[in-house]
C-alpha cells in the first residue's frame, strides 16, 4: 500500500492538503461548463428572439421577485406528453436574454414556458387577484396587490442599461425611448405603439390589466406572462438544421 | 484598575477592526442616506447598526480583558476557545427551529392556501426560500461552523487561531442570515435556488467566508499533532468548495451600487449549469462534506471506537470531492442544456454511489464492538439512523439521476421527500447529535439533562421523517404518471388540475410529519436549555490528554 502511504504528504501539509482539493473540484466544473460559453451547436439559431421589452421586462422582474419559480417550470422537455400539453419542447435559444434563468425545478403549478396567448388578459388578471374564482381546486397564493404598484417608467432604462453589460444587446435607441415604451405597451391607443413594435418585433400592446391610465406591476407582469414562448416561429423552425 | 490599563494596549488586531468597522458604519450610513430603494436603505441601516455594535464590542472586550495576551496554553494544555462555538451553537437551535416553523408554514401553505394570506411577505414564493435558506444555511451553517471550530482545535490540540476573527466569522455569517432572510420576505432575491441572496448579501459572504477558510487553515498550520485528521480534510473541502461554487454562481451586477436589485452575468443554459453546479454542490460540499466531518469526529467519539477504516478514509475522501462535481446536469435532464452534459452528470451520478456508501459503511462499522451502545445511548442511536438516512439517500439519488426516472420524477414531490429524507434524515439527526454531543462538553456538565427526552426526540422525528418523505414519494410518483397517462382513445387524461387536487391528502400528510419534526425539535431545546441551566457539572481534568495519532 506504498500509494496509500505516500498520503501522509497531504495529511502533514495543509497548503498541500488545501491545493489538492482546490485542484480535484474543479476538473468537472471546468469540463461541463467551458465548452458552454464556445460550442456553437449549445444555442440553437431562431428566428425572432429578441430582448424583452421595457414592460414585459419588469413583469420578469415581478416575477423574480414574487418567486414563481419555486412553483413553475419554464421549461417543455421533449416528451409526448409534455409536448402535447404545453406546446414545442423549449430551446436554449428561448432563454438566452434571461439573466437569470428561469426554467425551475417543480412543478406545483403548470409549466409556464409557453403560456403566452393561452388565455385571456381578463382571465390571468383575475386568477392572479384570487386563483380560487377561476380553478377553484387552486393551491396557487394571491397576487392581487400587484395591481396596486404603479410602475416608475423613469426607472427602467438603467436596468436595461445594466441588462446590456451582461450581454442583452439593447440599442441605445432602445434604451433612449424605455419610458415611453413601457407606458405605450399598456396604452394600446397611444401613437407609440408603432414605434414600440418597430423596436421590439411582435410586441402587443394593450391594456392588459383593464385599469386605464394606470401603468402596475399587474400590467407588466400579465404583458410577461402574455409573451412567454411566442417570439419562435415554429412553423418555419427546423429542428435538423442544427445537426452537425 | 488604574495600573492595570496603564500598560494594557490595543492589539494590531483590535485597533485595526475597530477603524474598519467605523468606516464601514458611515459608507452603510451614506448606502442608507442615497439609497433607491427602502429595502436597501433599511439593510444599510442595519448594516451601520451591526457595524458600530462590532467597535462597541470590540472596546468592550478589551477593556475586560487582562493586559497580557490570552495565552494559547494554561498547564500545558491548550487553551481552547470555545466562545464563538456557543454562540454558534446556540443559533444553529435558533435558526434550527425558525427554518423548521417555516417549513411547516409552507407545507401547510400547499394544503390549504388560504394560508398565503395573499400578502407579498406571506406568500409561498417568498416562504419557500425563506424555510430552505433558513435551514440549510442559518442552521446548517451555524452546525457547521460550531462543529468544524471545535474539532479542528481538538484535534489539533491548539486554541483556534485569532481572537477577533472567529468571533467575526460567527457574528458575519448570522448577520448574513438576517440580511438574506428579511431580504427574501421584502421581496430582494435573485431567484436563483438556495443563492437567492442578492449581491450585497454575496459579496458580505465573501468576505466572512475568506475569514473562515483563513481561521480554519491557520489553526490546522499550527497544529501540535503530526498529521491532520480526516474530519479536517472534510471541513476543509467544504470550506474552500463552497468559496469557488459562491463565486462561480453568483457573479452580477447591481443596477446601481445603492439599490438592491441586480442582474446576473449568465443567462440561459450557461445560467442553469452554474446554478445546478452550485446547487447540487451546496448539497454535495455543505450538506455532505461538512457533515461527513462531523460524522468523522463525533460518531467515534461518542462511540468509543476508532473509524473503522483509515484506507477507506482516504479513499472515500478523494473520490467523493472529485465526482461529486460533475454530478450537477442531472438537474437538467431532457432540458435545452446540451445532451453530452446531461449524459456526463448522469454518469458521474452513478458512479457517486460508490464512494458515498464508502463513506456510510466507513461510519456504521465504526460501531463494531459497540454495537450495544444503540440501546443505551438515544444520541449515538440518532448518529447512526442519520448515516443509515445517509446511505439511503445516496442510493436513491444515483437512481433518480438516471434519465429514464428522472423523466418521471423531475417537477414533482418526488425530489421533495428525497431531497428531506436526506436534510431531515441524515443532516438534521447527524447535526442533533453532534449538537447533543457539543452542549455538554462546551458548558462544561457532566451530561445531557434527560437522555429520556432525547428518545422522545429520536422517536417523534423519525415517525415525522417517515411520514414526510413517504407521503411525498407517493405524490411525486402519482403525479409524475398522472401527467403522462393517456385514454385508451390516445388523449391525455388528466388536466393539470386534476393532477394538483389529488396531492391534497398527501399535503396534509406531509405537514403532519412536519409538525412531528417541529415538535421534536422543541423537545431538543428544552433538553438543552435545562442541561446548560441546570445541569451537573463537569469534575475538573475528566477529559484524559489524548494519544498523538499516527
Amino acid at each position: 500500500m506504498s500509494l496509500l502511504s505516500r498520503h501522509a504528504v497531504f495529511e502533514r501539509n495543509s497548503i498541500l492538503l488545501a491545493v489538492g482539493i482546490l485542484v480535484v473540484i474543479l476538473i468537472g466544473g471546468v469540463v461541463e461548463i467551458a465548452p458552454l460559453f464556445y460550442l456553437r451547436s449549445t444555442i440553437e439559431k431562431v428566428e425572432g428572439m429578441r430582448p424583452y421589452t421595457p414592460l414585459e421586462l419588469v413583469g420578469r422582474d415581478v416575477y423574480v421577485r414574487e418567486g414563481c419559480y419555486t412553483c413553475h417550470s419554464q421549461m417543455v422537455r421533449p416528451l409526448r406528453d409534455e409536448v402535447e400539453r404545453y406546446g414545442h419542447y423549449s430551446l436554449a435559444a428561448e432563454s438566452m436574454y434571461d439573466h437569470p434563468f428561469q426554467w425551475g425545478s417543480k412543478r406545483t403549478g403548470p409549466d409556464l414556458a409557453r403560456v403566452g396567448g393561452k388565455y385571456s388578459d381578463e382571465w390571468h388578471v383575475t386568477h392572479l387577484a384570487n386563483p380560487r374564482s377561476i380553478v377553484p381546486q387552486s393551491i396557487m397564493p394571491g397576487y392581487g396587490f400587484l395591481a396596486h404598484n404603479e410602475i416608475d417608467a423613469k426607472k427602467i432604462a438603467n436596468n436595461m442599461r445594466t441588462l446590456r453589460a451582461v450581454g442583452v444587446p439593447y440599442t441605445d435607441e432602445q434604451i433612449k425611448s424605455a419610458a415611453l415604451d413601457l407606458k405605450a405597451q399598456a396604452t394600446p391607443d397611444s401613437s407609440d405603439v408603432a414605434d414600440l413594435q418597430k423596436r421590439y418585433p411582435r410586441a402587443v400592446a394593450r391594456n392588459f390589466d383593464g385599469d386605464a391610465g394606470h401603468v402596475t406591476e399587474m400590467d407588466a407582469l400579465v404583458a410577461y406572462l402574455q409573451m412567454l414562448g411566442t417570439l419562435v416561429d415554429f412553423k418555419l423552425y427546423s429542428d435538423k438544421a442544427d445537426l452537425r | 484598575m488604574a495600573h492595570a490599563t496603564a500598560r494594557k494596549s490595543m492589539t494590531f488586531g483590535e485597533g485595526g477592526s475597530a477603524l474598519v468597522f467605523a468606516v464601514t458604519a458611515l459608507l452603510c450610513l451614506v448606502g442608507a442616506a442615497r439609497a433607491q430603494d427602502a429595502t436597501f436603505a433599511f439593510h444599510a441601516y442595519l448594516s451601520a447598526a451591526a457595524s458600530v455594535l462590532a467597535v462597541f464590542m470590540i472596546f468592550s472586550s478589551y477593556s475586560r480583558r487582562p493586559s497580557e495576551p490570552i495565552p494559547a496554553e494554561i498547564d500545558g494544555k491548550p487553551n481552547y476557545n470555545f466562545g464563538p462555538i456557543k454562540f454558534a451553537t446556540t443559533a444553529a437551535m435558533f435558526w434550527g427551529i425558525a427554518g423548521f416553523v417555516v417549513g411547516l408554514w409552507a407545507a401547510l401553505e400547499l394544503a390549504w392556501p388560504a394560508l398565503n394570506f395573499d400578502l407579498p411577505w406571506t406568500n409561498f414564493g417568498r416562504i419557500r426560500p425563506l424555510h430552505t435558506s433558513a435551514v440549510i444555511f442559518a442552521f446548517g451553517g451555524n452546525v457547521l461552523l460550531a462543529s468544524s471550530l471545535y474539532v479542528v482545535q481538538r484535534t489539533c490540540r491548539v486554541r483556534v487561531a485569532g481572537e477577533i476573527a472567529p468571533w467575526f466569522v460567527v457574528l458575519g455569517y448570522n448577520f448574513f442570515i438576517v440580511i438574506a432572510g428579511t431580504g427574501y420576505l421584502l421581496g430582494v432575491t435573485q431567484s436563483k435556488e438556495y443563492a437567492e441572496p442578492e449581491w450585497y448579501a454575496d459579496l458580505w459572504l465573501t468576505i466572512v467566508w475568506v475569514v473562515y477558510l483563513l481561521v480554519f487553515l491557520a489553526t490546522l498550520i499550527k497544529r501540535k499533532e503530526p498529521h491532520i485528521f480526516v474530519a479536517n480534510w472534510f471541513y476543509l473541502a467544504f470550506i474552500i468548495t463552497i468559496a469557488v461554487l459562491h463565486l462561480g454562481n453568483n457573479p452580477a451586477l447591481p443596477v446601481s451600487v445603492f439599490g438592491s436589485k441586480s442582474y446576473i452575468a449568465w443567462s440561459g443554459v450557461q445560467d442553469a449549469m452554474f446554478q445546478w453546479w452550485y446547487g447540487h454542490n451546496a448539497v454535495g460540499f455543505f450538506l455532505t462534506s461538512g457533515f461527513l466531518g462531523i460524522m468523522y469526529y463525533f460518531v467515534p467519539k461518542r462511540a468509543d471506537r476508532p473509524i473503522y477504516s483509515y484506507r477507506l478514509s482516504i479513499v472515500h475522501f478523494w473520490s467523493l470531492i472529485f465526482l461529486y462535481i460533475w454530478a450537477g446536469p442531472h438537474h437538467l435532464h431532457y432540458t435545452a442544456l446540451p445532451d453530452w452534459a446531461q449524459t456526463l452528470g448522469m454518469t458521474f451520478s452513478i458512479m457517486l454511489w460508490m464512494p458515498s456508501w464508502g463513506g456510510m459503511i466507513n461510519g456504521l462499522m465504526t460501531l463494531s464492538g459497540a454495537w450495544d451502545k444503540l440501546r443505551t445511548d438515544p444520541v449515538l442511536r440518532m448518529m447512526v439512523v442519520s448515516v443509515a438516512f445517509y446511505g439511503m439517500s445516496t442510493f436513491e439519488g444515483p437512481m433518480m439521476s438516471v434519465k429514464a426516472v428522472n423523466s418521471l420524477s423531475h417537477y414533482t414531490d418526488w425530489t421533495i421527500g428525497h431531497v428531506h429524507s436526506g436534510a431531515l434524515g441524515w443532516v438534521g439527526f447527524v447535526s442533533f447529535g453532534a449538537v447533543y454531543c457539543l452542549v455538554p462538553w462546551l458548558w462544561q456538565k457532566k451530561g445531557l439533562y434527560s437522555l429520556k427526552l432525547v428518545n422522545w426526540h429520536f422517536w417523534v422525528s423519525t415517525i415525522g421523517i417517515v411520514l414526510y418523505v413517504s407521503a411525498m414519494w407517493v405524490s411525486g410518483i402519482l403525479q409524475g404518471l398522472m401527467w403522462r397517462a393517456y385514454t385508451s382513445l390516445g388523449f391525455l387524461e388528466y388536466s393539470f388540475i386534476e393532477t394538483v387536487e389529488a396531492m391534497h391528502p398527501f399535503y396534509v400528510i406531509r405537514a403532519l410529519g412536519g409538525l412531528l419534526f417541529v415538535i421534536g425539535s422543541l423537545l431538543m431545546a428544552w433538553n438543552l436549555w435545562m442541561t446548560v441551566k441546570s445541569g451537573e457539572p463537569e469534575a475538573v481534568a475528566a477529559r484524559p490528554a489524548l494519544q498523538p495519532a499516527e
